[in-house]
This record gives C-alpha cells, structure tokens and sequence, in this order.
C-alpha cells in the first residue's frame, strides 16, 4: 500500500474545507428554493381562504355606502370589482400584483394596502424590537444564574416565576399591567398612541411569557452542556470556571438558545395581535383585527402573507446561522 | 450544597407531583362536568337591579355589566374552555397519530406527501393563521378550533412518525409481518401501544398551550359568541368597566391562569418522570 505524502494530507485537507463550503452553499440554496415554494402555497391559500370566505364583497362594499342595493347595481359592481372573472385569472393578478408590492385596495375606504400594512409593520417592528430585547436582559443573566447555581434559592425563585410566566396568557397579562399601572397607580397611558412610554406595558406584556420560556431554555442547555466530558477536563486542569462558562459553555449553548428565537418570533407575532389590540399600539396586529371586524379581506390576506414570509425568512436565516455556530449540523445531515 | 438525591427518591418525589397534579386536574375537570349543578345562580340570568354588585354572601365573586352572577358563569365557563381545548387536543392527537404511523410505517410516496403538508403547516406562525382562519370563518368556537387544529396535528404526526420509524424494523414487527398478520393488526397491536406513551405525553403538554389559544381568540372575539359563558370572552367584556367591577375581570382571569398551572404542571411531571 503505498503511504500518502505529507503533502497529499494538506491537499485533502484543502479539499475536504472546499467541500464543506460547497455543501453548505448547496443546502442554503436548497432551503431558499423550498422556501419560494412554501411561500406559493402560503400565498395560494391565502387567496383560497378568502375566495371561500362567507359574504360578498360587493355586496358589502354597496352596504357600506349606505345605499339600497338593487341586483343590476350589485352586478355592475362586481364586474368594476373584476369578482367575475375566473378564480386562477385573479389569483395570477393578485400575485403579480403582490410581486410588485402592490396589495390592492381596502375595501373598507379605498386607499391603497400596502402603505397600511407598512406602517403598521413598522410599529409592531418597534414592539416586538422592544420586548425581544427586554426578554434577553433579563432571561440571559437570569438562566446564566439558574443553572450555575443549581438548586439554590435563586434558582427556585426563578424556577416558579418563570413556570407562573409561561402559564400566563397574555392578554390576561396586558389587562393586569393595566389595571396595576394605568388605573391603581396612573404611571403609564392607557392608550398607548405612540411614543415611548406608551411602548413600556405592551412590550412588557410581550416579554414576561417570552422571557419564561427562555429563562428555562437557557437554564436547560447550559446545564446540559455543563456535564460534558470538557467541562471535567478543563476543571481537572485547573481553568478558570468563569473561563470555562464564558469562553465555551455559553458558547456552544449558543446554537439551541438562537434557535429558540427564531421560535419565538411566530408567538410573538400572534401575542402582537393580542397586545396591540387591548392597548391600541397602531400596529399590524391592531390593523388586521379592525380590517376583520370590517370583513376588510385585502388586508387580512397581506397580513397573512407578510407575516408568514417575515417568520419563514427568519427562520431560514436562524438555521443558516445555527448551522455556522455548529457545523457539525451540516456533515450529519 | 445542592441536595443529592439517588434517582429512587427522584422518582418517588415525581410520582407524587404527577399524582398531585393529576389530582387538581381531575378536580376541574369534575367541577366542569358538573358545573350547573355546583353554579349557585343561573349564570344566563340578567338583572337590571344587581348590576355589577360587589362579591358578597349571594354572589361570591360579584355580578357583571349585566347582573349575571359571576361565580356562576366562571363555573359554566370552565365547561365551555376546557371541553374545547381537550376535544381539540384529542382530535389533533388522532389525527396526528393515524397520519404519523400510516407514513412511518408504509413510508414511499404516501410519507412524503403527508409530511410535505406539514412541513408546509409548520412553516406558518400558528396564531396569525389561526387568527386569519378564525376572522374568516366568521367567529364561533368551531372555527376557533378549527383554526388552531390546521397546524396542531402536525406535530403529533411527527411525533407518531418518528417513533413508528424508528421501531418498524423490530424483530418482534418482523415477526408478526412474517407470520402474515395484516397490516392494520400490527399497527394497531404492536405498534400503538409502543408509540402511544411519548405521544400522550405531549398532548398534555399541549393542553395548556391550546388553552391560551383558544381563550386568546375568545377574547379578541374570534372564539365563542356572547352570550355563552367562556373566560376569555368574559374578561373581554368585563375589561371595559374594569376600574367599576375590577372582580368581574380578576376571577375569570384567577380561574384561567390557575386552570392552565396546573395542567402545564400535570405535563412537566409527567414529561420529567418519562425523561428520568
């Protein structure tokens, strides 16, 4: 058997990188196309969802106006509202039309979807900005104690907070926060129109259940992680237990923890909703549900649409990177 | 110090927890059974004189906007919520058990398609869907629950697949394969019972999710139709006059985060009793 030269082992060492890179970049454009499909079907039943949907649109729209609605007018008003066409020729159009960023007319007054749902996204962004980061001040540092000191009285403490926490829906949630600060002690605005302030009581409605469920993911990783053989070992020599939990437990913890936010971002979208509603944060969330109680369909189905493109690209985007952070994940698969 | 416990005495501990919670939970479950019986007032009754009285000796927990007694719809309520979330557990969990054997165990292009759809389901964040179905079909608990279920059994069926695949090619399924027993016999005599405990320990871990949902839209007025009893839809209403009658909102709200306590305490023993 002839014996490899040195040489020989750097170049298949060189290959064996190239390779992994290759493979990677291969499976993010695979992840990328399945996620053109998954995006289709979204956008099919949507539009299916809506064509099914009880009452007629024209129907609703000449009501609204406040006019006596004969049969010719109702007629006449489809063919302007292009209702008679087949189903495929208004799927297609409202697709393009979708592709172009152009979500058609609400019903309710006419003006134009998409600068809507825009200016919605933007507050609800500012929100679930605002509350994903509240959850990470106080879940990290929280799970970092909770597992250190195992079985301590911080731990049980945190333990039975953040089990109340995940039991808690948050509706419930934001109309306590309310009552405690808005009508006992009048420290925020019920309404919350804007501004900073009026962002504290819904962010933290959001937060408290978010940052349950992280404190116990942290808490549960880092435990995990903590019983590995390394741990031990760097022990046995001697390192630094600061070193050890910064420098590589929290480290390797890193990619389940990430993943979890990435989870997460579907919860608070649909606490969004909840939250925005019961404090009137002119978000998207708040916006769908008017358009509902309208029967405002262009604007639920955006919403559906938008949302689930924003929560499937991050999640696209927490696997790529959970992948990075570990590539063991990518030569096993 | 932490305390070290031999894993028998870990064991004994869970055991009474799970006895415990399973206790509570079989207690709200009776009190909904039963709910009329143990209700003091008739919880539909409205009275233009006792509008939103303090709780007292007649009206335990106080009366609403209306004057119904509020002790009495949180009872009626508890029927309404928790027959809702288990039905709809339960159905998902069939659903999702079916589904997930049928691919695991025959696979090829029946595996693929059921798994494909839910791959499809599970990209979706389950409460804006449930939202956006819930909105359309127009309101009502069976919408509600319908439009929670569209993306709950695929986690079960995974679940089922998972399990199903990994004991499919088990001697004794072998066997029985061999001694020409009919496929639905295996399924169901030797593979169930085997993928059956890893299953139902999850959906009762999905009780107290479901619940949340399912009062979440009751609350935003997707769910049950007023004037049905249901806690959410009662704290929604109730909340418009919560600085008058804060007790009209607090004791549902009391009854809801005790309700999914404990069942979420039922379905960490349980799962942490399992792991051990």
């Amino acid at each position: 058997m002839q014996i490899p030269m040195a040489d020989d082992y750097t170049f298949f060492r060189h290959r064996r990188r190239d390779q992994y890179v290759i493979n990677m970049m291969r499976r993010i454009l695979l992840r990328i196309i399945q996620l053109i499909f998954i995006l289709l079907i979204l956008s099919f039943l949507v539009f299916l969802l809506m064509y099914l949907a009880p009452g007629d649109a024209a129907e609703k729209r000449l009501m609204s106006q406040g006019v006596a609605v004969t049969k010719e007018m109702l007629t006449a008003e489809r063919e302007r509202m292009g209702l008679l066409r087949p189903f495929f020729v208004r799927y297609g159009e409202w697709l393009f039309g979708v592709l172009r960023g152009d979500f058609g007319l609400s019903v309710k007054d006419d003006l134009p979807v998409a600068p809507k749902l825009l200016a919605g996204l933007k507050n609800t962004t500012a929100l679930a900005g605002g509350s994903l980061l509240l959850t990470l001040l106080f879940a990290f540092p929280a799970g970092i104690l909770s597992a250190v000191r195992q079985g301590g009285i911080p731990d049980h403490i945190l333990r039975i907070l953040s089990f109340a926490g995940n039991s808690m829906p948050n509706f419930l949630l934001s109309i306590l926060l309310m009552y405690a600060f808005c009508v006992r002690i009048r420290l925020f605005p019920i309404i919350a129109e804007g501004g900073i302030e009026g962002l504290v009581l819904p962010s933290l409605s959001l937060a408290i259940p978010m940052a349950s469920r992280f404190i116990r993911q942290i808490r549960a990783e880092i435990l995990t992680e903590l019983s590995a053989e390394y741990v031990r070992g760097m022990r046995a020599r001697g390192v630094k237990e600061r070193y050890i939990l910064f420098g590589n437990v929290l480290r390797n913890a890193s990619g389940h923890i990430l993943t979890t936010i990435g989870l997460q971002v579907g919860t608070l979208m649909g606490g969004s909703v909840v939250v925005e509603s019961i404090f009137r944060w002119p978000g998207i969330g708040k916006l769908v549900m008017d358009s509902i109680t309208a029967r405002d369909y262009p604007v639920i189905m955006g919403f559906v649409l938008v949302m689930g493109t924003i929560y499937v690209v991050i999640n696209l985007l927490t696997d790529i990177a959970y992948r990075v952070l570990d590539p063991r994940t990518s030569t096993h698969a | 110090m932490k305390k070290i416990r031999s894993p028998r005495q870990k064991k004994k501990i869970l055991k009474i927890r799970m006895a415990a919670a399973a206790l509570a939970a079989m207690i709200l479950v009776l009190t909904a059974v039963f709910a009329e019986a143990f209700a003091p007032n008739d919880p539909y009754k409205t009275s233009a004189a006792l509008i939103r009285t303090a709780p007292c000796r007649e009206f335990l927990f106080g009366t609403d906007n209306l004057g119904r007694c509020v002790f009495s719809r949180v009872l009626v309520g508890a029927r309404t919520t928790i027959s809702a979330t288990v039905f709809l557990v339960a159905v998902s969990f069939l659903i999702g058990t079916i589904v997930g054997m049928l691919g695991g165990y025959f696979g090829g292009i029946l595996d693929e398609v059921m798994m494909r759809i839910a791959d499809v389901m599970l990209a979706f964040p389950q409460m804006v869907v449930a939202i956006a179905v819930a909105g359309i079909l127009g309101g009502g608990l069976a919408g509600a629950m319908i439009a929670l279920g569209i993306t709950m059994w695929t986690g079960f069926a995974r679940l089922a697949r998972s399990h199903t695949l990994s004991i499919r090619n088990e001697p004794y399924i072998e066997a029985a394969r061999l001694c020409g027993v009919s496929p639905v016999e295996i399924l169901g005599r030797h593979i169930l019972p085997n993928i059956l405990a890893p299953v139902l320990t999850s959906a009762l871990t999905q009780i107290g999710t479901t619940m949340i949902g399912i009062s979440g839209l009751s609350f935003l007025g997707l769910g049950v139709v007023p004037p049905q009893a249901e806690w959410g839809s009662m704290i929604s209403e109730a909340r418009a006059y919560i600085q008058i009658a804060p007790w009209a909102v607090l004791f549902p709200a009391l009854a809801t985060i005790l309700t999914i306590v404990v069942f979420n305490y039922l379905g960490d023993a349980v799962m942490e009793y399992r792991e051990l």
